[in-house]
């Protein structure tokens, strides 16, 4: 099962970064979203499930989407899609990939096998976020409602 | 190869796929993407050390992950509308033709 739904993220994953129309790669990250939401879901975290399935599918990926109608984006690119120094990125990415995989491999730390599934509720989750986490997530709220002020007047047209 | 493992190379491959995507492409929206690809990665992380490290009933990683897809929420609103101000300026959403500060 995990082979398969991580097969289905990172294949909407590179077609996201690869495909030559936004609104394709667009489309193919709607696809990796949702592979990774249901990667949370088998993983025991409902909660984190559906909100990542709110927020990004339902929230972030329509974003997207007004950005690429905004910039024209839409009309598919008129020359390459990679940078002139594509494959000085392409190295640091495998670079990347290539020290955290060693790291996987020679940690001795990582617990084996499977322990039972944990319950994480969303009345167990509430409770900490009204409890022990209160002062986080008013924090949180005050950096989302500043965010989008902030955005909506950088984004707001000026004429001067 | 143990369960854990699996997980984090589906993260591993994950964040080096955003990376890429973000080093190599022009257009300044997939470069969005590929950050927003990067901090995923970073969750699935946290939510598969949460299921298999030996305190899962403290709800920290379940926590953890919350806060970020709010952060990142916020990250994505401010870097579009940096975009589409760019945009009307520069007339233009490809990273490397905004160089009107190149020395």
């Amino acid at each position: 099962m995990i082979t398969l739904l991580g097969i289905v993220t990172l294949a909407g994953a590179i077609a996201a970064m690869a495909l030559r129309n936004l609104v394709h790669c667009a489309l193919a990250l709607v696809v990796a979203f949702g592979g990774l939401a249901a990667l949370y879901l088998q993983l025991g975290a409902q909660f984190v499930g559906f909100a990542q399935a709110l927020v990004y599918i339902g929230a972030v990926a329509i974003l997207i989407v007004f950005a690429i109608l905004l910039t024209r984006g839409s009309e598919g690119p008129q020359r390459r899609v990679f940078s002139a120094s594509w494959a000085v990125g392409a190295g640091v990415a495998l670079a990347v990939f290539g020290v955290l995989w060693g790291i996987l491999l020679s940690s001795r730390a990582l617990p084996a096998g499977m322990p039972p599934e944990p319950v994480a509720t969303a009345r167990g989750i509430g409770d900490q976020l009204m409890t022990k986490y209160i002062l986080p997530l008013e924090v949180l709220g005050l950096l989302l409602t500043a965010a989008l002020i902030g955005a909506v007047i950088i984004a707001i047209k000026d004429e001067g | 190869m143990t369960p854990l493992h699996s997980y984090l190379l589906v993260s591993a491959l994950l964040f080096a796929i955003g990376l890429g995507g973000a080093l190599t492409r022009r257009n300044a929206i997939i470069v969005l993407i590929g950050i927003e690809l990067m901090l995923n990665a970073a969750n699935l992380n946290f939510i598969a050390f949460w299921r298999f490290g030996p305190h899962p009933e403290a709800l920290t990683g379940i926590l953890f992950v919350l806060f970020s897809i709010g952060v990142a929420a916020a990250e994505a609103a401010v870097g579009l509308a940096l975009i589409i101000a760019a945009y009307r300026r520069c007339k233009t959403a490809e990273v490397d033709e905004i160089d009107s500060m190149k020395g």
